[in-house]
């Protein structure tokens, strides 16, 4: 038999089994990961995706924060089903300013991919406070206390430069403007031409709480009210052999 | 004991010896194997059948050709050529007539209650009766009207909302900038002795001047409401966000802005006009006006 006859060697010398199994494993891995990252049919160029806004990212931190990953996915596979209840399934390209991606494996709670101006911000600051109230049959706990959060948002230019860190464009013009974008965005009294300008025509700028200052119930429904809508699928049509 | 061990020597050993202890041979059962042999031939066909391997620029497409997103596509098509008739004949007849026609009602109706189920009812409630500041579709009070064309325009356009520009629009002030203290609490006193609610009778008076200077342009003059502002009656004691004196003094003071999306990039006209037809059906809708 050969070569399978020397496996005594590798089994009689504990440091050679280990560095063979280490090869063996990385070969695996390599084969299966790398051609990820240079297939063409893997890499989907899409239009309007951007990086969020500073008030969308620090929405995105709390959407960690309080793992609402734990019981939602943002992930809508394509099934018929699927399609028909949340929306487009998704692209990989809407997660790729993501770290990490919030595709989620749990639902007990709906897919929030698409939940993006599915619903109006009052209807979000109700259900936040009290989801009952406006779903008698959710069993989501109560989010109150992120109205009465207020965030000065002073350290946001330092997030996105970690984010631009790994990868996310983000300008240096982008995370100097970061703190007065983050406060412009939920303050429609203020000037918020230059959010426009550096992020694009379609973000929300509203008072999202509907209440005075920056809560982290702005920044969290500012980032669910644009889950989802990027991509203009209008002029978008899937290549259907990926 | 030691016939045992005498018997055991009868028995294969792989050969492989450590500090004298040798490792019999006792195989796998033969079944067994051949099961494990079989999947692994199986592995192979399916990375030969599906898409599978990675090379230069793309992986192999595999030879049964198969694409999740050419199956649901296809999966969707199936059943969109399966209603693709009627749900033609639903979004071209006159709104009016979709009630004449019993299977296009039919199907508009049950069409329409899987359009809210999945759509109207984390607001609007899955039995339709509406929670604070969500409209309960149930009875037949109607803010922006209550007839087919209306409540397809509203489903359509939406309220309020940024994303269409003919959304349906109106704004309540929020009188606590423009009224005193004491002027609101007239007007809410007066408000409610509308409906009948119990109230301060002194106040009432006081508050009526207070109300057709500023509340009837609207409202209308006996407070019975617009509804080409979506100014709601307020005599027939049906409250969006509640009748007791302070919620309406917070709804004077601060005013309200209730907002729905619009829903004509999201639905088709057919579904559109299926869920109106099914709200029109609850129990309130309208018959047309000419």
């Amino acid at each position: 038999m050969g070569i399978l006859d020397k496996h005594k060697v590798l089994e009689t010398n504990a440091t050679l089994l280990l560095i063979c199994s280490f090869l063996v494993v990385t070969i695996g891995g390599l084969v299966q990961i790398v051609p990820l990252f240079y297939l063409e049919n893997t890499i989907e160029e899409v239009e309007g995706m951007r990086p969020y806004t500073p008030l969308e990212l620090a929405g995105r931190d709390v959407y960690l924060r309080e793992g609402c990953y734990v019981c939602h996915s943002q992930m809508i596979r394509p099934m018929r089903d699927e399609v028909e209840r949340y929306g487009h399934y998704s692209l990989a390209a809407e997660s790729m300013y993501d770290h990490p991606f919030q595709w989620g494996s749990k639902r007990t709670g709906p897919d929030l991919a698409r939940v993006g101006g599915r619903y109006s911000d009052d209807w979000h600051v109700d259900h936040l406070r009290d989801p009952q109230s406006v779903v008698p049959e959710s069993v989501m706990p109560k989010y109150g206390y992120l109205e009465a959060t207020l965030l000065e948002g002073e350290h946001i230019g330092e997030l996105m430069a970690t984010n631009a860190f790994v990868g996310v464009p983000y300008t240096s013009e982008m995370i100097e403007a970061a703190t007065q974008d983050f406060r412009a965005q939920a303050d429609p009294d203020r000037d918020y031409d230059g959010l426009l300008e550096r992020y694009g025509e379609t973000v929300n700028v509203r008072n999202f709480d509907g209440q005075p200052g920056v809560s982290e119930a702005d920044a969290l429904i500012a980032y669910l009210q644009m889950l989802g809508t990027l991509v203009d699928f209008s002029t978008f049509t899937p290549d259907a052999s990926r | 004991m030691s016939k045992k061990q005498d018997d055991d020597l009868d028995y294969e050993t792989t050969g492989h010896e450590w500090d004298g202890i040798k490792e019999y041979n006792k195989p796998l059962p033969r079944w067994w194997l051949w099961t494990f042999y079989a999947t692994i031939v199986w592995g192979v066909l399916y990375t030969i059948a599906y898409p599978a391997w990675p090379g230069i620029k793309d992986a192999t497409p595999g030879l049964l050709g198969f694409s999740t997103r050419a199956q649901v596509a296809e999966d969707i098509a199936r059943f969109e050529d399966a209603n693709s008739g009627i749900n033609a004949q639903l979004a071209s007849v006159e709104l009016t007539e979709i009630a004449q026609d019993a299977d296009l009602n039919q199907f508009a109706q049950n069409a329409g209650a899987a359009v809210f189920r999945t759509w109207c009812a984390q607001c609007h409630g899955s039995g339709a009766a509406g929670a604070k500041g969500y409209p309960n579709l149930l009875d037949d009070d109607w803010l922006w009207g209550g007839d087919i064309e209306a409540i397809h325009a509203t489903i359509s356009h939406g309220i309020r909302n940024e994303e269409d520009p003919d959304a349906r629009y109106s704004e309540m002030p929020a009188f606590g900038e423009l009224l005193a203290e004491e002027e609101i609490s007239q007007v809410v006193n007066y408000v409610m002795s509308l409906s009948g609610e119990p109230q301060d009778a002194s106040l009432v008076a006081a508050g009526e001047t207070v109300f057709l200077d500023n509340c009837a342009a609207c409202h209308m003059d006996e407070g019975t409401g617009d509804r080409w502002q979506g100014a709601p009656n307020l005599t027939d004691a049906i409250w969006l966000y509640g009748g007791d004196y302070e919620t309406l003094t917070e709804t004077v003071t601060y005013s309200r802005y209730g907002v729905m999306p619009p829903w004509t990039d999201r639905l088709s006209e057919a579904e559109i006009r299926a869920v109106a037809t099914y709200v029109h059906g609850l129990g309130g809708g309208e018959a047309a006006v000419e």
